[in-house]
């Protein structure tokens, strides 16, 4: 299994710095773009997996990517329409899901 | 098949006919469709073209000629059968589940016919009289609309063939009631008054249902025929279920006919026009729950318990409202006592078993009280005008006040002497009508040993006198307390008043007559109207004298009927002869100079205090309670504690959380997520 | 005319019912604001005009459920869709679809925003109700029970009055919380099925013959009954009516008293009691529940007695009312079961017409409140004879419909609770104590405040709603037995089912409250 391991590290850093990203960044669009990475890091993982596990794992890649496209089509709407009320994509100037 | 609104269930207006005797009664259903044609055509007018009076005047009086002119015809037809059965007409099935059914239908016998032919003839002659009363009203159409209306549940109420029907009836005459006291609902103190008939009177419709609905547990049957002929082999004599089905009857009798203790109502009903006080809160509504009781004779003469209640409470009634009567000052209210009491010899009558006697007192009562009530209408209508025209004080406590008025006599001669006529018919001086079906109550009294209620009624009898001697001196004698100015513009009623007048003081005169007991001295025995209604009260009467026996022929301080009919009318006309004299005498101040009596007669003035009682022991704590349930049990207990309190509770645990875990950062939230990911992945790797 | 005749005899009819006016409402969120409500309106009216021959087709007598379909839906889980009518019901799938194209007619002007929603809304409850009424699979029941709820919290929530997000919260959670404790008892229903028979099933006809041991039968029944109860509303669950009907719009108001209480009722009837007749019998519990309904016939009287808000007085009058129809239900004796049923339809009627004649005053004057009107026989005469006819029908004037119904309910609970029946017949005392002074303040009195010198009459279009109410007030008091003959046979019949189910079905082992432990239905089979 040439690359193996090299890959899963990599979709591993890949997915720390996503997270980390998301955990620090305060940015909306930034935190959005670190969830993709994520995800794509997941992605990664499936693919390299799936020489070993079989086609199913490149069959998932595809669902995540779709899911990844609606989820980018409405959370930059979400972003957007919340750019328009508040003139800031800051995540701390925004605190609506505390009730 | 499918049944439902087809004609196969409605057998039009024709009827089944369940055939006896030789009685066909003529159109019976018209006697009731009449009025309630002059019904919707009057309230049609009253909403699209209130101002066709010429109109209303046709309709509202016409129709009830042409009912009483059909209660003519089938009494006369009833007359020509002899002694026949009930005749049943029934034209659909009201209400039917399982064994329960209740047809819309009309018994046709003795009782119910001549009701209907009282009914028709006193409402004719008030609504003629009406149209002359009404005259300026701009409520005309809509008066007799309700009238008419009243009159309609009137004759279902006499005519009905079972219980829920006869409830159809009395609800509905408790009804029109309510519309007709309230008639010029502007002013509050009427709608009050509309308003407290009809809650009182539901009092009465409770006990009524309560009846009902224990007659059809114990007997099984809601029809008159069926529940008389089964209930005294169903229901033991005296024993409770009869106690308890009378007595609930009764109560509905006493809210619907002002006994005591829910008398209450028919003083304050005399908000309404005075034609309607005649008719309804005199003549005809007021009787119901007497025909009731004579109605439902068998039941009640099952149930000696009950009798004496309702004796006594007729007996009590009569001496109270009478004792009121003598004090009061407004002419209307004077009359409206005088009625209670009056109906409390009704009662008398028929809880001692004296059916046909209740009834007798019934039909002559409709008559002369319905005068006297016209009469004080003609008077009230007179003085009003004139006032009015003068520029003085018309309002209603101004025109109707006795010590306003006096010496009218020379102003209002029709009505003067019509009035006379009536008040002499009351206090029961020979020969006129009252005469005769009272004596009849008191010697039931004492022929039944009941001397304790025998000598209230002849007190009674004697108070009577005086009060309505009273009334007329107040009223027509002595100086006119009414001012120059306006006695210049005080007018005799038109004829359309006065002709009715002349009717009901002919009627006065003569309808004593159609039943003159054999006892009386030197007069022909005519027993007429026991004659007539003895197959209505003959299941009744073969109970009572199963059970009780035969009246004695004595009273019980000795003597016979017709040495103590002699004796009461000496008394009474002894009452008359002082209280003129002494009254003619005496100066009255005027209403707004008057000074209220006190002692004994402000006790009477103030009627015993009845309605301060009621207010401050009923009507005030229940008041309070009312709002107390609402305030504090349903808002705040309910609402407040266990509603909004599990809320609230709910909602303090989520700020509690909210403050320490929900901080609103999307960062902190995906940190916390991360750690319980890291913290499951921990748990499944060891 | 056979095909018509086949149709009505055939479930295709109810089917159509039931989906017809959702699916309307679909197409409403669709239409342009200014004509939708045109076209609720006529889908409305279609819905009505076919259902009413459904009335004559229905076969009296049949005691059986007619219409019956069942068709598997989620067969791993026997779950069907079976509906049927029966006498029981038939009026009430009326009603419903009487008042929907009246409820239309009164939002007509009182509606002004966000339209194509709100009879989106209106049309879906429709859906809601009439499925509750023929539903006859507990799952499907349960289904269409929620989905009244939706519709409901929104009309309420978006169209009410000023303090309508705290009525609308308080009546979804207040019934949600009711119909979850449904939802569990009737899974343990469901699996005590599966074990005695071996075969998943919700059919209703199933499940009745599931035996329950003694000691489960009481909690599930007041699964049950708890649902219902709030949903009656019984005292002391009634509170979130008077908030809900004071911030509803009209039209929300005529169908929450009309038919949403009645689903409670019905659940009761339908459910509650002849899947559970032994505890329905038992002294104990039909003591407890006719001390509620007598409480909530005295009690919400008197608390109506003094409400200064029209709405909320009418409101309270319908808990009391209720409280007539429940009493009759537990009765038990074909003649008060008759009375309950044809009672909900009259107090359908004219509470519904009651409600209707506020929210006209409503739009006319924008107040409720009791001591803002007076002396309004002057300038609105018409109004003013709908408003005493209506209030009449409601007291139990005899020759209106209410009194058929409260007659039948009294007579029949009489023959076996004598001494609860005086008391709660009281309440025919305080009805009128209620409602006459609140026309006498409103209707009577002199005309003092100088607002309502100027007050419209009403319009043709409101005459057009309020005739028809008030001309089936007077059919169904005079001429009741088309009505009662439909009823009587399913009610008689369901008092006897009842009667003879405690003799019939034997008690499994006594005191067994772990499910497993209940009889196994492979054994069985």
């Amino acid at each position: 299994m040439p690359l193996l391991q090299e890959s899963l590290a990599l979709s591993a850093i890949l997915f720390v710095v996503g997270t980390v990203g998301v955990l620090i960044r305060r940015n909306a669009i930034v935190m959005f773009m670190c969830i993709e990475l994520m995800l794509n890091a997941v992605n990664l993982t499936l693919v390299a997996l799936s020489r070993q596990v079989g086609i199913e794992g490149q069959i998932f890649v595809l669902f995540v990517m779709t899911v990844a496209a609606a989820e980018a089509a409405v959370g930059l709407a979400i972003i957007i329409s919340i750019f328009r009320h508040y003139e800031s994509v800051d995540v701390q100037h925004f605190r609506l899901l505390r009730w | 098949m499918v049944g439902g609104f087809g004609l196969n269930t409605v057998s039009g207006l024709a009827g089944q006919v369940a055939e006896g005797g030789g009685f066909n009664p003529f159109l019976p259903a018209w006697i009731i469709l009449f009025p309630f044609i002059g019904f919707v055509v009057n309230a049609a007018i009253a909403f699209l073209a209130p101002n066709q009076r010429r109109r209303v005047s046709l309709v509202g009086p016409g129709v009830l000629g042409l009912a009483l002119a059909l209660a003519v015809i089938n009494f006369v037809l009833l007359l020509g059968a002899g002694e026949s059965e009930p005749v049943v007409r029934s034209y659909w099935t009201w209400i039917e589940v399982g064994h329960l059914r209740i047809d819309a239908a009309l018994q046709l016998d003795q009782l119910s016919i001549f009701m209907a032919l009282v009914v028709t003839a006193v409402s004719f002659v008030i609504h003629v009289y009406s149209v002359g009363y009404m005259q300026k009203d701009p409520g005309y159409a809509r008066y007799f609309a309700y009238l008419n209306l009243f009159v309609f549940f009137m004759l279902v109420l006499v005519l009905a063939a079972n219980f829920p029907l006869v409830f159809v009836g009395w609800e509905g005459v408790g009804l029109c009631s309510y519309l007709l006291i309230g008639f010029w609902y502007s002013d509050p103190k009427k709608s009050a008054a509309g308003l407290k008939a009809f809650v009182v009177n539901r009092i009465g419709d409770f006990g009524f249902l309560m009846g009902m609905f224990a007659i059809f547990a114990y007997v099984g049957s809601l029809d008159f025929i069926a529940v008389f002929e089964i209930a005294p082999r169903a229901l033991q004599y005296g024993g409770a279920a009869v106690t308890m089905i009378t007595l609930f009857l009764f109560l509905g009798c006493v809210g619907k006919s002002a006994q005591i203790p829910l008398f209450v109502w028919l003083p304050d009903a005399m908000e309404g026009p005075t034609p309607v006080s005649a008719l309804i809160h005199a003549a005809t509504m007021v009787t119901a729950g007497v025909y009731l009781i004579a109605r439902a004779g068998v039941l009640f003469a099952l149930a000696p318990l009950t009798m004496n209640v309702v004796a006594i409470t007729g007996a009590a009634t009569a001496f109270i409202a009478a004792t009121i009567a003598v004090q009061q000052v407004d002419i209307k209210r004077v009359i409206a006592y005088s009625t209670i009491s009056q109906l409390g010899y009704m009662f008398l009558a028929v809880g001692l078993g004296a059916f046909t006697a209740g009834i007798f007192h019934l039909a002559t009562h409709a008559v002369f009280k319905a005068l006297l009530f016209l009469a004080s209408g003609a008077v009230i209508h007179a003085l009003h005008d004139a006032l009015h025209n003068a520029r003085e004080d018309a309002s209603e406590a101004a025109s109707q006040d006795m010590r306003n008025m006096g010496g009218l006599r020379t102003y209002l001669p029709t009505t003067y002497r019509t009035a006379w006529v009536a008040a002499l018919a009351l206090a029961g001086v020979f020969p006129l009508a009252g005469f005769f079906s009272k004596d009849e109550i008191l010697w039931a009294a004492a022929a039944h040993g009941q001397t304790v209620l025998w000598v209230i009624g002849v007190v009674t009898a004697v108070l009577t006198a005086g009060y309505i001697t009273r009334w007329i001196v107040m009223v027509f004698h002595g100086e006119s307390r009414v001012s120059s100015k306006a006695r210049k513009h005080l007018q005799p009623a038109a004829r359309v008043m006065g002709i009715p007048l002349i009717v009901l003081g002919v009627g006065s005169l003569l309808a004593g007559w159609m039943n003159v007991s054999g006892a009386l001295p030197l007069l022909p025995e005519f027993t007429w109207l026991h004659d007539f209604l003895h197959p209505s009260f003959a299941g009744a009467e073969s109970v009572l004298a199963a059970h009780v026996g035969e009246p004695s022929h004595a009273a019980p301080l000795g003597g016979g009927e017709g040495t103590w009919a002699v004796i009461s009318t000496v008394l009474a006309a002894v009452a008359i002869v002082a209280v003129f004299r002494i009254l003619s005498e005496r100066k009255y101040a005027r209403a707004k100079d008057a000074v209220a009596p006190t002692g004994v007669m402000g006790f009477l003035y103030h009627k015993w205090y009845v309605d301060e009682v009621y207010d401050a022991l009923i009507i005030r704590p229940f008041q309070a309670l009312a709002r107390f349930c609402w305030r504090v049990i349903d808002r705040a207990l309910i609402d407040g504690v266990m509603v909004n309190g599990t809320a609230a509770v709910t909602r303090v645990m989520g700020r509690i959380g909210s403050f320490v875990i929900q901080t609103g950062y999307v960062g902190s939230y995906v940190l916390v997520f991360l750690l319980g990911v890291l913290i499951v992945l921990g748990a499944v790797a060891f | 005319m056979t095909l018509i005749s086949d149709l009505y005899h055939s479930h295709w009819i109810v089917t159509f019912l039931v989906f017809f006016p959702g699916l309307a409402g679909l197409l409403c969120l669709f239409i342009p604001a200014r004509r939708v409500k045109r076209v609720a309106f006529y889908a409305a009216l279609i819905e009505f005009l076919v259902s009413a021959p459904l009335f004559w087709t229905f076969t009296i007598g049949d005691t059986s459920f007619q219409n019956f379909v069942s068709i598997p839906w989620v067969p791993d889980w026997g779950i069907a869709y079976s509906v049927g009518v029966d006498g029981i019901s038939l009026l009430l799938i009326l009603l419903t679809t009487f008042l929907l194209p009246i409820s239309v007619l009164v939002s007509w002007e009182q509606i002004n925003e966000k339209e194509p929603a709100y009879y989106a809304m209106l049309l879906l409850l429709g859906t809601g109700m009439l499925g509750v009424f023929v539903a006859l699979d507990l799952f499907l029941f349960y289904v269409f029970w929620e989905v009244t709820l939706i519709p409901m919290y929104f009309l309420i929530g978006v169209w009410g009055h000023n303090r309508r997000i705290y009525a609308a919260v308080k009546f979804f959670l207040y019934t949600a919380f009711g119909s979850l404790l449904m939802l569990v008892a009737l899974l343990v229903l469901f699996w005590l099925h599966l074990d005695q028979f071996g075969v998943p099933s919700f059919a209703y006809a199933d499940l009745l013959r599931v035996s329950v041991p003694v000691a489960l039968r009481y909690w599930l029944f007041l699964g049950f009954a708890l649902a219902f109860a709030i949903k009656v509303p019984l005292f002391p669950f009634h509170t979130w009516l008077p908030d809900a009907h004071v911030e509803a719009p009209t039209a929300g108001s005529v169908l929450l008293a009309a038919v949403l209480l009645k689903m409670g009722v019905y659940g009761f009837l339908r459910f509650a009691i002849p899947l559970f007749p032994e505890v329905a019998l038992d002294q104990r519990v039909i003591l407890v529940m006719l001390v509620l309904c007598l409480l909530g016939i005295i009690y919400t009287a008197w608390v109506a007695a003094v409400q200064p808000n029209i709405k909320k007085l009418i409101a309270y009058t319908s808990v009391a009312h209720l409280g007539f129809i429940v009493l009759g239900i537990f009765a038990m004796t074909g003649a008060s079961v008759t009375g309950g049923i044809i009672q909900m339809v009259n107090h359908g009627l004219s509470t519904g017409t009651l409600f209707i004649l506020a929210g006209l005053l409503y739009q006319r004057r924008h107040t409720y409140e009791i001591s803002d009107y007076g002396g309004l026989a002057k300038v609105v005469p018409l109004f003013c004879a709908a408003l005493v006819v209506t209030a009449l029908a409601s007291i139990g004037l005899p020759g209106l419909n209410g009194f058929v119904g409260e007659f039948l309910i009294l007579l029949g609970a009489f023959q076996k609770y004598p001494w609860m029946t005086l008391l709660s017949a009281t309440g025919v005392i305080f009805a009128a104590y209620y409602l006459l002074p609140m026309i006498r303040r409103v209707v009577w009195n002199a005309l003092d405040k100088p607002e309502n010198e100027k007050l419209i009459d009403l319009t043709r279009l409101e005459l057009a709603v309020v005739v028809p109410l008030l001309l089936l007030m007077v059919l169904m008091g005079v001429y009741p037995k088309p009505f009662l003959d439909r009823i009587a046979p399913s009610a008689e019949a369901l008092a006897e089912q009842i009667y003879s189910a405690r003799q019939l079905r034997h008690d499994p082992v006594e005191g067994r409250l772990v499910l497993r432990d209940a009889p196994s239905g492979r054994e069985r089979r």
